[in-house]
């Protein structure tokens, strides 16, 4: 067994060899601009890309000529929120959204409620679902669009995109879903689910870094975006820039590949992350599983082990890549604000940690981890005064906390 | 973020982890923070002669902060009582290498060796034992 051992699939993803295999002519002997019209470099290239967006857009059911390529999800969210608050200005200035949902979108918002828009940021359930109703009843006459994620990237959890879809298609609102976490990972298909804009990425999806996408539906409705960059008129206007076809070729091909795998991986995947809940579960007391129990993603799992804190543990299994919601490290020391949107106490925000698990994890890494995990779980318990408070039968709750 | 080595010690061999009765008459704990906070530091002297002869600590916190308490209990023993009071959070920061954002950690340690001697001071008054019988 190789260690470090990866199990921080939600953060990114290796490249998968097949990926890399079809990337690697693209870099080297079959250099050309997509856009050169007039020479076969070009034409190579071309052809390249719209093979990549076609099976990218297999993948989501959608249409190749609904897909805009960008330089991740974080850019498809900004381009969709901007760009339709900008596209749709006179319509509206009403933007519905929630309290879990990736930086790039709630930053997004916020950046245009400083230019005057108003946001709406919903709150969510204990499992940290979205309800349908509170979309509806957020909808106003100025509303112009709603943002809700499909997958969230720290619990996991799976909202109903396709109950939301149908509100904002009753109402006659454009619809964007980040749909970053849930692409390749679970069946997405934007009709079913009644999506306008999505954004979604590559590296995600063991394809590489810096290329992702925005689907734009074409008819009923249009969706449509003003750009945010000017140039060459790229992708039909939306996105100027020269293609990156190497990065794009990639897409092509990991979602070529997620679509032939999916549910096998998926089936594969959830097993994994049952035998590692129920491992560590077997061997501690007093964890909490955040997310929702079966609303969500196959290879996610998010426990807050209380009385140690997330960051101390991840020292100890410094052999392993996890991840905290615990914000030790952030200048503002503020833990999880996904954890904290679900009613999770600040305590067991800082107690969190999120297991990623990816194509390339074992049953072997799986059990190492379950040890390591109890191992240090266990150390640092010895080690907490709370741990020792609560084992007295004192009510940490009750206690009056010298504040600092 | 990388660790300095000297954490990474202290955050592996803690020193002086564990716990005195709290009851007992020449024992002064301090516990400050909390958990909401995402620390929450206990650390105990012992005192016999106003000199600190030994020192336990107990932290619910990150790698930082357990090992700016493990620090401080190895600062604490063999140090009389007015000395300890003298310990500053800035010379945990030196020892430890601690970036900014964890300097609080070290401010943590400090109140819980303030706190420590503190209690034990209630327990113990030490210019005016006669006090004891009055309050």
């Amino acid at each position: 067994m190789k260690r470090p051992i990866y199990m921080d699939s939600h953060s990114t993803t290796p490249i998968d060899p097949r990926v890399l295999e079809a990337m690697l002519p693209y870099f080297t002997e079959k250099f050309g601009n997509s856009a050169s019209r007039n020479h076969s470099f070009g034409f190579e290239a071309e052809e390249a890309v719209e093979i990549a967006r076609k099976q990218i857009a297999q993948l989501i059911h959608a249409d190749q000529k609904e897909l805009i390529f960008t330089s991740g999800a974080t850019e498809s969210d900004n381009l969709a929120l901007k760009g339709v608050a900008e596209m749709y200005s006179e319509k509206g200035n009403h933007i519905i959204t929630a309290m879990t949902e990736h930086r790039a979108v709630i930053d997004s918002a916020k950046s245009l409620e400083k230019r005057g828009y108003s946001v709406t940021y919903l709150s969510v359930d204990k499992d940290g679902l979205i309800n349908p109703d509170d979309v509806r009843h957020a909808i106003t006459n100025k509303t112009i669009l709603i943002s809700i994620m499909l997958a969230n990237n720290e619990i996991g959890t799976i909202n109903p995109i396709a109950e939301i879809g149908a509100i904002a298609k009753e109402k006659e609102v454009l619809f964007h879903c980040d749909a970053t976490q849930g692409v390749g990972k679970i069946p997405v298909d934007v009709s079913t689910l009644g999506v306008d804009l999505m954004s979604f990425s590559a590296h995600k999806i063991y394809g590489p870094k810096g290329i992702g996408a925005l689907y734009l539906r074409r008819k009923a409705p249009r969706a449509r975006v003003t750009p945010m960059l000017d140039g060459g008129g790229h992708e039909r206007g939306f996105r100027s820039g020269t293609l990156p076809v190497p990065l794009i070729v990639g897409f092509g091909k990991a979602c070529e590949i997620c679509e032939q795998e999916m549910e096998s991986e998926a089936m594969r995947l959830s097993t994994l992350r049952e035998r590692l809940h129920a491992g560590i579960a077997k061997g501690l007391d007093d964890i909490y599983l955040n997310g929702h129990p079966t609303k969500r993603l196959p290879h996610n799992l998010n426990i807050s082990f209380a009385y140690v804190e997330g960051e101390a543990m991840l020292m100890g299994i410094n052999d392993i890549a996890l991840s905290s919601g615990s914000a030790c490290t952030s200048a503002t020391l503020e833990p999880s604000y996904v954890l904290r949107a679900l009613g999770v106490g600040s305590d067991l925000a800082h107690s969190s940690i999120r297991f990623g698990l990816g194509r390339f994890n074992t049953e072997e890494e799986v059990d190492y981890v379950i040890s390591q995990v109890i191992k240090t779980v266990n150390r640092l318990r010895e080690m907490s005064p709370l741990y020792e408070m609560a084992k007295e039968g004192i009510n940490l709750k009750a206690v009056q906390w010298a504040s600092n | 973020m990388a660790y300095s080595d000297k954490v990474t010690d202290h955050y592996n061999n803690p020193r002086n982890m564990g716990s005195f009765p709290k009851n007992e008459e020449n024992v002064g704990t301090g516990m400050v923070g909390a958990p909401e906070c995402g620390d929450v530091m206990k650390l105990q002297v012992k005192v016999e002669d106003e000199v600190i002869v030994d020192a336990k600590f107990k932290t619910f916190g990150c790698g930082s902060a357990i090992a700016s308490s493990s620090l401080a209990t190895e600062w604490l023993k063999g140090k009389t009582v007015e000395q300890a009071y003298d310990i500053k959070n800035t010379e945990i920061v030196k020892e430890l290498a601690l970036p900014p954002v964890k300097i609080h950690c070290s401010v943590l340690a400090e109140d819980a060796i303030k706190a420590a001697i503190a209690d034990y001071r209630k327990k113990t008054p030490q210019e005016e034992p006669e006090a004891k019988d009055t309050e």
